[in-house]
């Protein structure tokens, strides 16, 4: 709504064009566009619901998948019942893609502290939505390391005295978990 | 023990449908969101209500525009808590709901106030913040910080400013552009991102000014580019700085050739994997500068990783189109992807395989994809199949097995598009490869027997009925036909009706019977089945009335329709019902546009079903319709051949002029397609003055002027010339475009009354011997050469000097011929040090031809040739010998 994309050339910034979370349904969790493509809701739908059926048989749990079509290619990996998708246009770099999907599903396994499914995801859905903030900016990649993203979702810690990159992975569990505590609707 | 099971089985579905948003309802959300504007925040609750109407939006839920005011304005007092976290969601809040330009005002002061808080977290949300929601008033206030920003020392606020100013690039580039110098800076960043941002910024000011993009790239391969996402970039701007400047080097070597191969020694994957796509799509590139570039993709082929399995694949399939040989090293890593998990590197792998594999491999890959084809999607099989349609092509000895997989898959489930993707093969094949012609009709009358696809039916029909009677035992058709006319529906029905009628006007012996079969359906109910039948009854005779001649009944059968569809159409439905029958002749024959011209792509294959083979298959009937219609050049006989369109103008210019040559016997037409890029004129009258001094046997007959040509809207301008008879007349011309320019003012659409004469200077062109050769290939190349006979047979050899390879001597050879490479030997193996190229092809006056040629290299790239030509006429063979020696 509002928003003004630009279609970003090859000789230009690898650029995404959607961040997708859908469930093992393929059902929303939390979606983004950054791209005009899809300019109506209906769109969208009907672009999950496509991408969510080509891709439901495969197995994406071990590495990272990728299809193609439609002109899009499509990096995605599936953890319980959570199916992450990153989207760009065919010419892009898939293992650019392929570094952004990491990112975001290593982010959120750091902010859910590995328990990374539907009911755990939708609980916390503010930190997915701040994680999917910090990874892409209007189809820019922002950031693509997992501890430097779930740093910055879980507050405090870009200006504090240790930066989350450079804290342990049990530290940065800790920090994810005291801001659960404080998670909604409980 | 089953029982408990069940139980935790139902268990598990109530935890997975439960939602803490179960129920959730707009309505109530607003309500809760009045919370915004207690007193006392609670900053917990907010953040949890603020989350609610996030997740409302991202189901798609929409918000009235009094609703996002209202949410907006709440939003808004929440900047006085000083909880981070709920500072967060506000900011994402705030974007998400785009305020218009006058809710702007109200969070900008806040926003600029965190963006100089302390708190750097703060700094770099509410920069992205603040320019996603500016317009350019605002922006030059806040200019100043932003510019700090970017060479702050703290990279998220640096790449927050730097990735704000690619967005505001777009839509305020005045001012961004003032930001050059502090980008600058921050490229030299020793944060892996900010440099990446920076970059991408830095370009994007500096992209209109070739020199200063050229700079930036030559300082940074020098350089040391930290972040892999940032060589990423260097390497796509590296290669837009080759593609505009390869043309100056003399020596041969490519600027920046040296660091895109260093990158492909990088140690992320991805710097590879750019580095190995950009030196694959250098234009122009040579067999060695590919090698390194294909050996890292090879190594990728094996990799565990799916994605980098893809790209590989992917990128080794587009440089098979090219060059075919490059790639063959790769085969047997490739032929391991075949039973890859993920079907689109299968597929793609597949497909590979089929453009670069040789005669010999072809059965051998052809029984691995009938394993292969029962698990894909359509979508893939139709890849698949089109990549098996060019390899049948290019291998027509191999027709056989080729054929016999498409029936196969024919036979099978699939949709429509995959099903009519089979079908158009099959009919290209048939008309290519005279031997698989009568199994091919076969296949076809097995597929209509059980068809769900009424389209592809009647295409069928109709194709069966043009091929079905030349073929030697036409009688075996007529039951499939027939079948039709009985089991299906009224479209279909009436096809197989005008099916019957063909095969009955072509083979007299079949006539009776077809007769007895059309009386059949006199009584069918459906009119146009009815119509049909009476219709060709009467035309055949077979009701003893009077059939019309005989010559005109197969002009009606077969013959196209002489008048553009559209204009019939309009014709139509101008006709009012009266005394006066509706008369064909007088739809005009005139094509308004010229679609034609454009769409002829060199070397393509006419498009299967979509035209009846008899009527206008290819761009050359077109043409010879579209000449015919013109009184002035309906004496010059039957159309020899049409060249493609040659550009007289440079692009861009205000008029865009291209000539299609075309050649009659004793004629050339010089066919000029105009077009009118200027909005304000509209211009008249527009003749081809042409200058033919240099064009000794020609001499002007006819010119036909082109009326009027508006603004962006084609037309086309003639001049005829006679020549000698028979004769491959060569010459230059030379082009001005005269005519008579009105001014139209746009807004209007009207054109002045008075108007200027005015002339344009073209470019000049040539007729060339190429010109009266058709490319004809023929199937089997030894057995036509043997045909053929050594009667008129020449043979010499040449010297063509120093070439640049042995590829690029051959290419020129079949070009200065014009011929039709045969059995795919226009492409030569990279490391070859000679090579036979078979060339066949129909000279002006329909005499065959056909050329071996052998090539061979020696060290200082000396290129000789030993040309045998052998055809139906000895004055034939000299002449090909006369093209070469003079070119």
């Amino acid at each position: 709504m509002g928003h003004e994309y630009k279609d970003y050339s090859k000789e230009s910034c690898p650029s995404v064009k959607n961040i997708l979370l859908l469930d093992s349904e393929g059902k929303r969790v939390a979606v983004k566009y950054f791209s005009d493509d899809w300019p109506t809701h209906s769109a969208k739908l009907a672009f999950e619901k496509s991408v969510f059926a080509k891709t439901l048989k495969t197995n994406a749990r071990s590495e990272v998948e990728i299809t193609m079509f439609d002109g899009y290619v499509v990096v995605y990996k599936f953890v319980h019942d959570l199916h992450f998708f990153v989207t760009a246009g065919d010419d892009e770099n898939e293992l650019i893609l392929a570094s952004v999907l990491q990112g975001f599903c290593d982010a959120v396994g750091l902010l859910l502290r590995n328990d990374v499914e539907k009911r755990t995801a939708l609980e916390n859905l503010d930190l997915i939505l701040l994680c999917i903030d910090e990874i892409v900016d209007g189809g820019i990649i922002l950031e693509t390391d997992a501890n430097t993203i779930a740093g910055k979702v879980a507050a405090n810690a870009v200006d504090g005295a240790v930066p989350f990159s450079e804290q342990t992975i049990t530290q940065a569990l800790a920090t994810a978990r005291e801001h659960l505590a404080r998670s909604l609707l409980k | 023990m089953a029982e408990p099971l069940v139980k935790k089985d139902d268990d598990r579905d109530d935890e997975a449908d439960y939602s803490p948003f179960m129920g959730i309802e707009k309505g109530a959300v607003l309500q809760e969101a009045r919370v915004f504007n207690d007193p006392q925040l609670d900053a917990r609750r907010c953040s949890q209500v603020i989350t609610k109407l996030l997740y409302l939006l991202n189901q798609g839920e929409t918000f009235t525009k009094i609703e996002a005011t209202e949410v907006f304005f709440a939003v808004t007092k929440l900047f006085q808590s000083k909880d981070t976290g709920l500072r967060r969601m506000v900011y994402l809040m705030i974007k998400e709901l785009s305020p218009s330009a006058d809710e702007v005002i109200i969070v900008t002061s806040s926003l600029m106030k965190d963006m100089n808080s302390k708190t750097d977290m703060y700094r770099a949300n509410a920069i992205r913040v603040l320019c996603r929601i500016t317009d350019g008033t605002l922006l030059t206030q806040i200019e100043r910080y932003l510019k700090q920003a970017i060479v702050d020392k703290n990279p998220v606020v640096a790449s927050a400013a730097l990735v704000s100013g690619i967005h505001l690039l777009q839509t305020n580039p005045e001012i961004v552009k003032r930001w050059s110098n502090e980008v600058q800076e921050a490229v030299q960043s020793r944060a892996a991102l900010v440099q990446f941002h920076a970059l991408a910024l830095l370009h994007q000011i500096r992209q209109n000014d070739r020199l200063a993009v050229s700079k930036l790239v030559t300082s940074l391969t020098r350089g040391s580019v930290r972040s892999p996402l940032a060589q990423c970039l260097l390497i796509r701007y590296t290669s837009q700085v080759i593609r505009e400047s390869s043309v100056n080097t003399q020596t041969g070597e490519r600027p920046f050739l040296d660091f895109l191969e260093s990158c492909l020694r990088h140690k992320a994957e991805m710097v590879i994997l750019e580095a190995a796509r950009a030196i694959t799509e250098l234009s122009g590139v040579t067999s060695r500068e590919l090698t390194p570039a294909i050996t890292v993709l090879q190594l990728f082929l094996s990799s565990s990783k799916p994605v980098l399995r893809f790209a590989a694949v992917r990128t080794l399939n587009k440089v098979a189109m090219t060059h075919p040989l490059a790639v063959t090293n790769c085969n047997i890593d490739m032929e391991s992807l075949i039973s890859d998990q993920n079907r689109s590197i299968a597929t793609l792998a597949i497909t590979t395989l089929l453009k670069t594999g040789n005669e010999s491999s072809v059965d051998r890959l052809m029984k691995q994809i009938t394993n292969f084809m029962s698990d894909i999607a359509d979508e893939f099989k139709i890849v698949v199949v089109e990549a098996i349609r060019s390899l049948c092509l290019k291998f027509p000895l191999k027709y056989r097995s080729l054929m016999n997989f498409l029936s196969s898959i024919l036979r099978e489930e699939g949709g429509f598009e995959y099903k009519k993707a089979i079908v158009d093969s099959i009919v290209i094949l048939i008309k290519d490869i005279p031997e698989a012609k009568e199994g091919g009709l076969f296949h076809l009358c097995e597929f209509i027997e059980d068809c769900e696809f009424t389209y592809l039916s009647t295409q069928i029909l109709h194709f069966l009925g043009n091929e079905g009677p030349k073929t030697s035992d036409p009688s075996k058709y007529i039951r499939y036909i027939y079948n039709r006319v009985i089991l299906e529906n009224a479209t279909i029905r009436a096809s197989a009706v005008s099916t019957l009628a063909k095969f009955g006007a072509l083979i007299d012996s079949l006539k009776p019977r077809i007769f007895v079969l059309l009386r059949r359906c006199l009584y069918d109910s459906d009119d146009e089945v009815r119509d049909r039948a009476t219709l060709y009854l009467n035309m055949l005779g077979g009701d003893g009335l009077v059939g019309e001649t005989d010559k005109d009944v197969k002009e009606f059968l077969f013959g196209s329709l002489d008048v553009p569809l559209v204009n019939l159409e309009t014709s139509l439905r101008n006709y009012e019902a009266s005394e006066e029958p509706f008369d064909i002749s007088t739809v005009p024959k005139e094509v308004k546009s010229q679609p034609h011209a454009e769409k002829k792509a060199p070397g393509k294959k006419p498009s299967g079903l979509g035209a009846p083979s008899s009527g206008p298959t290819s761009a050359g009937d077109a043409f010879e319709k579209l000449l015919s219609a013109i009184p002035e050049f309906s004496g010059f006989g039957k159309l020899f051949k049409s060249s493609a369109p040659v550009e007289l103008t440079e692009a861009e210019t205000e008029y865009a002029v291209n000539v299609v040559k075309h050649i009659y016997d004793g004629h050339v037409v010089f066919q000029y397609n105009c077009t009118n890029t200027i909005p304000e004129q509209l211009l008249e009258n527009v003749t081809v003055f042409v200058d033919a001094s240099e064009a000794e046997e020609f001499s002007e007959v006819a010119s036909k002027p082109l009326k009027t040509l508006p603004y962006d809207s084609p037309g086309q301008s003639f001049v005829a010339f006679e020549k000698p008879e028979g004769v491959p007349a060569v010459g230059k011309f030379s082009n001005l475009l005269k005519f008579i320019v009105k001014e139209v003012d746009p807004s209007m659409g009207e054109a002045d009354e008075e108007g200027v004469e005015d002339e344009y200077q073209l470019e000049d062109f040539e007729v060339v011997s190429a010109d009266y050769m058709l490319k004809v290939g023929v199937s089997n190349f030894k057995h036509a050469w043997d045909n053929m006979g050594a009667d008129c047979e020449r043979v010499d050899e040449y010297g063509l000097g120093v070439r640049e390879s042995l590829a690029e001597a051959v290419s020129a050879v079949i070009n200065i011929l014009g011929m039709q490479a045969c059995e795919g030997t226009d492409v030569v193996p990279s490391n070859a040090r000679s090579h036979t190229s078979l060339l066949s092809g129909v000279f002006i006056g329909n005499v065959k031809v056909l050329a071996r040629i052998s090539f061979g290299i020696d060290g200082p790239k000396q290129v000789a040739m030993k040309l045998a030509v052998r055809s139906e006429d000895q004055a034939v063979s000299d002449a090909i010998h006369e093209i070469v020696a003079s070119g």
